[in-house]
């Protein structure tokens, strides 16, 4: 049975997550699991005490001080903790998916992923969590980070859930975007959708021929398929493209790059997540 | 998770900003104090403990395995090192923290942390209360034969860190200590001891220097057996403290890159002219209490220090030492562990005899590194001892009164052996003995030989003698089969 990942963490984006994680499932016939991490960072509390002092007895003092004030905290989020997910559950299993749990750990949400990620066949996080400002158009800390540690295809949900009609493939020949038609071909999630391959870059024969047999391998599992090549910048012109053509879900190839050459010249995947106003699949 | 990444570093350095600055700024002000103090203890000028605390703090900060630990020139390091500056000087001193720096970061490497699982709670407690018994004492020059308004000031100064807290907590009532005492001392022209008259402050920030002693074997021998006891006491108290500090913020810490960490400031440290140093129980007690936590806590303790001191160093000369002095106290009524003594009655008498033992063994020697060596064996030998109490031999006198079997069960060492041979009637005419050893645990070979004594003796006598389930026994000898690295070794062990 395919089972689903919604990771939700109470912020604007956790019903969005629902939505997609149910619409997916639906179409998959398979259960979601639903996630929300307590992050111990978040737990560690600090006592405002400048008096830099120590008095008699002041470790267990302080100890039992500490120990308190985190239990509180950890028991007042624990309980919230639970709100966020009987509401998840609630609106997922009323979107018609039958096997819906949840579950509510402790720790890192990297950590939580590959522990649960072994099975599961695909993960729903939202693009920003409750702590990035929306605003500023920050991506969540938490994302980028999620989708290198993780093997498995992770759906980065956009603020608000719309059916998925038409969907945008960004082909840029990589592994992981061959690793993508191939799921996508052997899976048939997007059965009877529209899809379309587009290439950024200059138009060679041999990066025809190789968009061709995608297309085919994609045609021959049913799906209707466009191609189409376009010069530019990949980021500013594949989001020129989903906001003026309206598709609904765009599947890319993630993080083909090390982590240093981002820090340095900045990742083209995070860019497309921050620009494009979709819902993003992203195979790595 | 690896310990360098990116994110870890991020939350590590920037997870806590506010807060680790505040309790940064708090630390540094306790901090000043303490690093002149305890220049004072080791004799030598204060400006070489200030730059040892700065350069340590900022260090450790950067290399340490524990964040939101302060590291800094201390007391059990400063009274390790005073005959050694007494006998050879200020030069001499410098060139053994180098050495004892060099010694921690070789412990690091060698993963030596680990070593601390022997260190039983009981020697932890001794070693916390040696400790504060050592601050105390070390301020007893201050406070014999001086005159008695000393008294009235340094009652005045614990007054105010201990009532202070009650009015407000948004400064650190030690800072109002200073600045009221140093205050009426100035307005009063009162004619007390002052920091300026225990030496040199620091005026400028510290500069590279080599020690200025003769590369020779001889200099070695003379420092080495100073650098090997502080790198010792350095390198328990860091990890000790930062076992307190994991309880406290209840997160996990790199012992080993913490030695590598503490070795690394103190090598750097000697050659700036500070002396050594290590962790502070009870300066990390204050930066967890203040909400420090990260790396830039301890960062900016040291920084703060530095600062404070180069530019205000006018100020602080004219701090009387009896408003240190009342800080001190605190500082060693903190750090002794009270509650100990309340439980001197109700824990078992052998981890109160350890504490003792380790409390007193530092105070005769006044070498922290001795006292848990001490600590460390008492436990040893206490353990051993009610371990080799787990021990059993029964036996059955066959109907025909002419065998018996002996059936052996439990540990079997060397503590235990004694008891083993006097079990045996070697006066008893028997024909035939079975000793059963399938139920115990064979340790050593002083067990072996002693079964092999019983054996022969019963020989002697004229009995036949047979052995059974040796085979099993002697498996478990855990050494020389290894199989504890074996798959199923509990179960097997346990098993017998």
């Amino acid at each position: 049975m395919i089972n689903l990942l919604a990771l939700i963490d109470g912020s604007g984006y956790s019903k969005s997550v629902c939505d997609h994680a149910a619409w997916f499932a639906n179409r998959l016939g398979g259960g979601v699991e639903i996630v929300h991490v307590l992050d111990r960072q978040e737990l560690s509390s600090h006592p405002e005490d400048f008096s830099g002092n120590i008095g008699i007895g002041a470790r267990t003092a302080l100890l039992e001080e500490l120990a308190e004030l985190d239990a509180q905290k950890a028991r007042l989020s624990q309980k919230r903790g639970r709100a966020i997910l009987d509401d998840a559950r609630d609106s997922v299993v009323a979107s018609g998916v039958v096997n819906v749990t949840t579950k509510l750990r402790l720790g890192e949400i990297v950590e939580t992923v590959q522990d649960l990620e072994a099975e599961t066949d695909m993960i729903v996080i939202g693009k920003r969590g409750g702590g990035a400002d929306f605003n500023q158009l920050h991506l969540g800390s938490n994302l980028e980070r999620v989708v290198r540690s993780s093997h498995k295809p992770v759906l980065l949900a956009s603020r608000a859930f719309k059916p998925v009609r038409r969907f945008l493939v960004a082909y840029d020949g990589g592994r992981s975007v061959i690793k993508a038609i191939d799921e996508i071909a052997r899976n048939k999630v997007f059965a009877d959708l529209d899809c379309e391959l587009l290439c950024v870059g200059t138009e060679t024969a041999e990066a025809v021929a190789q968009m061709e047999a995608s297309a085919s391998q994609l045609r021959a599992a049913g799906y209707r398929v466009k191609t189409k090549f376009m010069p530019g910048r990949p980021e500013t012109v594949i989001a020129r493209e989903v906001e003026s053509d309206a598709y609904d879900l765009m599947v890319m190839g993630a993080f083909g790059h090390s982590v240093i050459r981002n820090l340095i010249i900045g990742s083209t995947t995070t860019e497309m997540i921050r620009s494009c106003k979709i819902p993003l699949l992203l195979f790595r | 998770m690896n310990a360098f990444s990116i994110p870890q570093l991020r939350n590590e350095w920037l997870g806590n900003i506010r807060a680790d600055i505040l309790a940064g700024l708090v630390v540094a002000l306790a901090l000043i104090p303490e690093a002149i103090a305890f220049s004072i203890i080791a004799g030598v000028d204060p400006k070489v403990g200030l730059y040892a605390s700065f350069s340590i703090a900022v260090i450790v900060a950067i290399t340490g395995g524990r964040p939101g630990m302060i590291s800094a020139a201390t007391a059990a390091t400063a009274v390790l090192m005073v005959t050694l500056v007494k006998e050879h000087g200020l030069e001499y001193l410098l060139a053994a923290t180098v050495v004892a720096g060099l010694i921690q970061i070789v412990a690091g490497l060698l993963r030596l942390g680990y070593v601390m699982r022997f260190v039983s709670r009981s020697v932890m407690t001794g070693f916390v209360n040696a400790l504060a018994i050592l601050i105390f004492i070390a301020q007893l020059p201050e406070l014999i034969h001086v005159p008695y308004l000393t008294y009235v000031m340094l009652i005045a100064g614990l007054g105010i860190i201990y009532l202070f807290p009650y009015i407000t907590r948004a400064i650190p009532s030690p800072l109002v200590c200073i600045l009221v005492l140093t205050s009426i001392s100035i307005y009063l022209h009162l004619d007390l001891r002052t920091v300026g008259d225990m030496g040199e402050l620091p005026s400028t920030l510290p500069i590279f220097l080599l020690p200025d002693i003769p590369l020779t074997l001889e200099t070695l021998w003379i420092i080495l057996p100073y650098s090997a006891a502080v790198a010792a006491v350095g390198l328990l108290e860091s990890l000790m403290t930062a076992a307190i500090v994991d309880e406290l913020t209840d997160t996990s810490s790199d012992k080993n890159r913490e030695c590598i960490g503490q070795g690394i400031a103190n090598t750097a440290t000697g050659f700036i002219g500070g002396m050594a140093g290590c962790a502070m129980i009870g300066q990390s007690m204050i930066n967890v209490k203040s909400g420090g936590r990260g790396r830039l806590s301890t960062l900016c303790a040291g920084m703060f220090l530095l600062l404070m001191i180069v530019f205000l160093g006018d100020w602080v000369k004219q701090i009387p030492m009896a408003a240190l002095v009342a800080i001190m106290i605190m500082v060693s009524i903190g750090t002794f562990s009270w509650s100990s003594i309340k439980n001197l009655k109700d824990h078992p008498r052998s981890s109160s005899i350890v504490m003792i033992a380790t409390v007193a063994a530092v105070l005769a020697t006044h070498n922290l590194a001795i006292g848990v060596m001490v600590g460390v064996l008492f436990s040893a030998i206490f353990f051993a001892w009610k371990i080799a109490q787990i021990f059993r031999i029964t036996s059955v006198l066959s109907e025909d009164g002419k065998a018996r079997t002996y059936v052996v069960e439990g540990q079997l060492f060397f503590a235990s052996v004694d008891d083993f041979r006097a079990s045996f009637d070697f006066k008893e005419a028997l024909e035939k003995v079975t000793i059963d050893v399938s139920h115990a645990h064979i340790w050593d070979i002083s067990s072996v030989a002693a079964i092999d004594l019983v054996v022969v003796k019963f020989r002697r006598e004229g009995a036949e003698v047979e052995i059974i389930g040796l085979n099993e026994a002697s498996e478990t000898i855990v050494d020389q089969l290894a199989i504890h690295d074996k798959p199923g070794a509990l179960e097997r062990l346990l098993g017998h």
